[in-house]
């Protein structure tokens, strides 16, 4: 049930912005979310569309665009994406190490909005 | 009407939460006070490590814990049976502790007067994960039992812990635990990261967290 203070705070991300930009109407918010980070599309809707009644983000639209998982090779520094759910069979594609540091994958930010 | 713009924004969603997050740290390292956040599931032993942590370092260290969970004080009760100072948090049906919550709890301590409170997050392995509660350290366990794939199924929570303890591990010969397969999936996520083998059973291990914890308390509070 995170998905609620999240939510929340999402909301008062966007009205913040929409005050410092003289809008009254919030259209859509577009979020960036790292494959490696919960958050579902359908539950976060469902979420904002309960807590944005009577504010001027009432009916907007979340996007959520994955950032994928980018591993760099810790030893020919090669960056490559993967799929986080197949972690299992993972080594450089170049030079066959296994140990990695995280590029991205871990992103949790509003992007922008759009609002009139 | 009006035309439909785009504004950027470009702002982290838990930005609140982690600058209160890194407030309370600096916080913490004027009052010389370290703050360990323990996750784990629920039942891989949280409370039963605290207790053996205690039994081992209590005489080196003031420490008092800080427990939360949805709706029970038995935890704080077992805490502060042994005479440690225990601060019980009920989240009310949250599932995972934000910094916020962790200053509210904080401030039932006299900080001044601890070197170590150890906060025991509410049993989750996805949730707390993506809260940063203004400790200086992550630690979780993973207990035999759960399975070795866990780190699989929860990346992000292995990806942010600093340490790892291995719980339960009296029990790795009735079961099909794979220890070094369970390792290389966590150093893939977190190369970083220190992994322990305990078991607050027997006893196993405890020795070397407790200097691993009690190296770490040092260096923070100088």
């Amino acid at each position: 049930m995170h998905e609620l203070p999240v939510t929340q705070s999402i909301l008062d991300i966007a009205l913040k912005h929409a005050q410092m930009n003289n809008v009254t109407k919030i259209h859509a918010i577009n979020l960036a979310i790292g494959e490696m980070s919960d958050l579902e599309n359908e539950w976060i809707q469902r979420y904002f569309d309960y807590l944005s009644k009577n504010t001027i983000a009432q009916g907007a639209k979340l996007n959520i665009e994955r950032v994928p998982v980018v591993l760099r090779c810790e030893l020919c520094s090669h960056t490559f994406e993967v799929d986080i759910k197949k972690m299992e069979d993972i080594c450089c594609p170049q030079c066959d190490e296994k140990k990695f540091a995280l590029v991205s994958g871990r992103e949790y930010y509003i992007k922008d909005m759009e609002a009139e | 009407m009006s035309e439909i713009q785009l504004i950027e924004i470009k702002e982290e969603i838990l930005s609140d939460n982690k600058n209160l997050a890194d407030e309370l740290r600096k916080k913490l390292k004027e009052e010389k006070t370290f703050v360990l956040n323990l996750m784990s599931s629920p039942g891989a032993g949280k409370t039963s490590l605290i207790l053996s942590t205690i039994a081992k370092i209590a005489g080196a260290l003031r420490i008092g814990v800080l427990e939360a969970d949805i709706d029970s004080i038995v935890d704080s009760e077992k805490v502060a049976s042994t005479g440690i100072q225990a601060v019980q948090l009920r989240t009310g049906g949250f599932c995972h502790l934000d910094a916020p919550m962790v200053i509210k709890g904080l401030d039932a301590f006299d900080l001044k007067a601890l070197d170590l409170v150890i906060i025991e997050n509410v049993g989750n392995l996805v949730c707390p994960a993506e809260f940063d509660t203004g400790a200086v350290k992550n630690a979780m366990i993973l207990s035999v039992p759960e399975g070795d794939d866990k780190p699989l199924k929860y990346p992000l929570m292995f990806s942010i812990c600093d340490v790892l303890l291995v719980n339960k591990i009296d029990y790795l010969s009735l079961s099909d635990f794979d220890m070094n397969e369970m390792k290389e999936r966590v150093i893939k996520l977190n190369p970083d990261i220190t992994i322990i083998e305990v078991s607050c059973k027997t006893g196993e291990g405890i020795e070397q967290w407790s200097s691993w914890l009690a190296r770490e308390v040092k260096e923070f509070i100088g």
